[in-house]
């Protein structure tokens, strides 16, 4: 996984890219968990991820609900399709922010 | 069509994408598989990553995870092999989906992807054998 952070006024835009699994969970946690602690409006770009298993919902789930706790949210931007497939299975499409 | 191919794989989370390519290319085969092959990978990642979330804890370890990828009258079957604590099979559930948390997402998706999951214990030098089943 590799990533790429811009700024635009309160929003952070986290571009995410490669595939996400347990094994880089703590490092897109260590990149996301500080912009939302630090009250900026996360958007997450997933357009560039092209796996992602439950412990990257894991993420997603733990960033809004933080986000949420603080008053803010956390955006899902242009989710690739096999992402999106996931999303769907564990039923968060009406709970997390996509747009 | 009919193949079986098997392969070690160090219990670690850095394996995962290792298993991953390792069922992807066994998948790509044959086209029978082209529509369902993105689930099955997650499904046996899932079941890989509890090996070394729950089996071994998260734990350091020299031993080995093992995968086999058999498909024959038209039915696909993964086979993990592992040496961690033994499954306890009565406390593997799928948590409630509409329990919305971090966490016990994987097999959930396990149970959505195939067509049948059996838990047994190893009857050869491995102590956990999981079966992963899919009808074509």
């Amino acid at each position: 996984m590799s990533y790429k952070i811009t700024e635009d006024g309160n929003i952070a835009t986290v571009h995410l890219d490669g595939e996400i699994d347990m094994d880089v969970t703590e490092k897109a946690k260590e990149v996301i968990m500080p912009l939302i602690e630090s009250g900026k409006e996360v958007h997450l770009n997933l357009k560039e991820v092209q796996y992602m298993d439950s412990s990257g919902i894991s993420v997603l789930i733990e960033s809004h609900q933080k986000a949420a706790e603080l008053g803010n949210r956390v955006v899902l931007k242009e989710i690739s399709k096999s992402v999106l497939k996931v999303i769907m299975m564990a039923k968060l499409e009406q709970i997390l922010i996509i747009e | 069509m009919t193949f079986s191919e098997s392969k070690e794989f160090s219990v670690h989370s850095s394996s995962l994408k290792e298993i991953r390519s390792f069922a992807r290319e066994v998948l790509a085969k044959d086209d029978i598989f082209k529509s369902s092959s993105d689930d099955v990978v997650l499904a046996l990642a899932e079941a890989a990553q509890n090996i070394v979330k729950h089996a071994y804890s998260g734990k350091e370890t020299s031993d080995s995870l093992k995968v086999e990828i058999s498909f024959d009258n038209n039915q696909l079957k993964i086979d993990l092999y592992d040496k961690g604590e033994p499954a306890i099979p009565s406390n593997i559930k799928p948590r409630n989906v509409n329990d919305i948390k971090p966490g016990g997402l994987g097999t959930f998706f396990i149970g959505q992807i195939m067509d049948e999951v059996v838990f047994k214990t190893a009857a050869t030098d491995w102590v956990n054998h999981l079966i992963l089943i899919k009808n074509y």
